[in-house]
């Protein structure tokens, strides 16, 4: 699975009261929670953002509360992946449960630049920025989270798995 | 090589004798819990699962706790949604504003929580129930939808950071400024991916709902889970409330850990985390003086019946500040009736703070205390990162009760000295 995205470049401890604030999260459609995706931090960024870019973060991205409205903002706007120094836990897990692709990539956050492209290669954890030409190597995803992500998501990924169990699925 | 308290319990639930951090497992649950915001996207996951019925009705527990009573039509929905849900699947543990609480406070409470068991809690302060050694976490919606159709969601088992708190703590010192320190020492990166398991003999001596807080605010450091040992105040707490049998567990004395944090309490001071992290720590003393608008006495972290009695005991007889508006919030229904019952309500109400009944409210911004731009609250909740409690640019400064209710009369951020001062002038008065 390969993604490539332009990025946008943010800090650290880039929080979920900011991905997504909490005056919202009476919402549960995906593209309504995309349309207020990290409008605390810039305001600007749900105008600018387009289908596949990719969210590029210091240390501890998605720190905060659980929810899960914060990938599902990010999925909405049209997100393809989001590169980090690193993931809060939750974040992290929920990210990848509703299939948005999370990769911590240390080096590629501190080589890139607002607007680079990069090339992601879930399977063998490498991001490439198109810019500077540098493969960037993180820790590849254990096959079942790879299965996941094919499979867009846990959900989709578990339902198949409940069905082959069932007796005569 | 000996385990963790947390290996311990995890190998328990997985059918082994032996886990190690790093490695994968797929574990039994005892308890999923979801709340108003978290659950309607879980029962929306849940029904596409191809399945009809929870896993066990009795094990799936859902508080309405973040916008309650409904503060709009939107939140309203979700309540429905989420109580249609509870009555379909004929859920043993549902609660309604006015009969629950904050579910951190409400599940330890009513005894839905035990020693060695494993909660997922789609709310990030599930982490709580640690303070019994449950071993509690916080996950999403859609691991929420999972586990609610089959009792299990898969774990990568945590190294643990050993936290040793020793010496004997001063007065006005609580749970609370033994958790920011630790934050503030390790950072709201520390313990990420990571159990913290807490030692020592100054733990001892902190009361079962200090230790609830301490728990509570592992998430700040990212924890998956905050563990104590099971000692005679956790029974004396579990004992009346959990009405079946239950483990506890102690760590190997040769068990491996990540990392050992040693924190002496002696000569420790009330700390303060300023905007806007959980880790920017200090001693009060360090920010004495600054002015606020607004004073938040609650929350899942501080929200237990001894905290709201602190706070009663400094607010007695005085005002809140001509410049402040306090807002005051008991966990739980069951709490705020004790409160009631000891007169406490009448204080606050008296002393011109507004009171509600369990909610999360101002604390995640939600109501009843959301603020403007600009504006500066002390708050005994757990977070300060910002637009965490209302505007972006709003300065959020978390404290223990007894210095949130000072700063309330004072009008400003106090020192040790303010406290003590107040209760003095109230015994000579």
């Amino acid at each position: 699975m390969n993604i490539q995205g332009r990025v946008w470049k943010y800090g650290d401890d880039i929080d979920t009261d900011v991905i997504i604030p909490a005056r919202y999260l009476t919402l549960t459609d995906e593209n309504e929670l995309g349309k207020h995706c990290l409008e605390d931090l810039d305001p600007s960024f749900v105008s600018k953002v387009q289908p596949g870019d990719v969210i590029l973060a210091g240390n501890l991205f998605g720190c905060g509360s659980s929810r899960e409205h914060a990938p599902i903002a990010l999925k909405g706007v049209g997100c393809a992946a989001v590169v980090a120094r690193s993931f809060a836990r939750i974040f992290l897990r929920n990210s990848i449960n509703v299939g948005l692709p999370a990769i911590e990539c240390p080096s590629a956050y501190d080589t890139a630049q607002e607007g680079d492209v990069l090339e992601i290669d879930l399977a063998a954890g490498t991001v490439t920025n198109t810019r500077t030409g540098a493969v960037h190597q993180s820790a590849p995803y254990p096959q079942f989270m790879l299965d996941v992500l094919d499979a867009g998501g846990l959900v989709p990924f578990t339902r198949e798995k409940l069905a082959a169990e069932r007796p005569g699925g | 090589m000996g385990h963790t308290i947390a290996e311990k319990i995890i190998a328990a639930h997985c059918g082994r004798d032996d886990v190690r951090p790093g490695e994968f497992v797929d574990v039994d649950l005892d308890l999923v819990m979801a709340n108003d915001v978290t659950a309607p996207l879980a029962i929306r996951e849940f029904r596409k699962l191809g399945v009809d019925r929870v896993w066990d009705r009795d094990k799936v527990v859902l508080v309405g706790s973040h916008f309650v009573p409904a503060k709009d039509i939107a939140s309203a929905q979700n309540m429905k949604d989420m109580r249609e849900f509870a009555r379909e699947q004929e859920i043993t543990h549902f609660f309604e504003p006015g009969k629950g609480g904050i579910e951190h406070a409400l599940l330890p409470q009513e005894g839905i929580v035990a020693p060695g068991e494993i909660v997922l809690g789609a709310d990030s302060h599930t982490n709580t129930y640690g303070a019994i050694q449950s071993l509690a976490s916080g996950f999403g919606s859609t691991d929420c939808a999972i586990a609610m159709a089959t009792g299990k969601t898969w774990l990568k088992v945590p190294p643990s950071i050993k936290a040793v708190f020793t010496g004997k703590r001063k007065a006005w010192v609580t749970g609370k400024d033994f958790i920011l320190r630790l934050i503030g020492e390790i950072g709201v990166e520390g313990a990420n991916y990571q159990a913290i398991e807490f030692h020592g003999e100054a733990l001892r001596d902190l009361t079962i709902y200090e230790r609830f807080t301490m728990a509570n605010m592992t998430t700040e450091a990212q924890a998956k889970c905050g563990l104590f040992f099971v000692d005679e105040k956790t029974l004396e707490f579990v004992g009346p409330r959990v009405k079946r049998a239950f483990s506890s567990y102690e760590p190997d004395p040769d068990a491996a850990y990540a990392r050992v944090v040693e924190i002496d309490v002696s000569g420790m001071e009330p700390q303060v985390a300023a905007p806007f992290l959980p880790s920017n720590v200090s001693d009060i003393a360090d920010k004495a003086g600054i002015e606020i608008d607004q004073v938040f006495i609650g929350s899942c972290t501080n929200g237990w019946l001894p905290d709201i009695r602190t706070a009663a005991q400094i607010m007695r007889g005085r005002q809140v500040h001509p410049r402040v508006r306090a807002v005051v919030i008991p966990a739980t229904q069951q709490i705020y009736v004790e409160a009631l019952k000891e007169g406490l309500i009448e204080v606050f109400a008296e002393a011109g703070a507004a009171v509600a009944a369990g909610t999360c409210g101002p604390c995640l911004g939600g109501s009843l205390g959301v603020l403007a731009p600009g504006e500066r609250a002390v708050s005994t909740s757990n977070r300060n990162f910002p637009g965490r409690m209302g505007h972006r640019s709003a300065e959020v400064y978390l404290t223990n009760p007894a210095m949130a209710a000072t700063a309330a009369i004072l009008g400003r951020i106090p020192s040790v000295e303010d406290a003590e001062a107040l209760l003095h002038e109230s015994v000579t008065a």
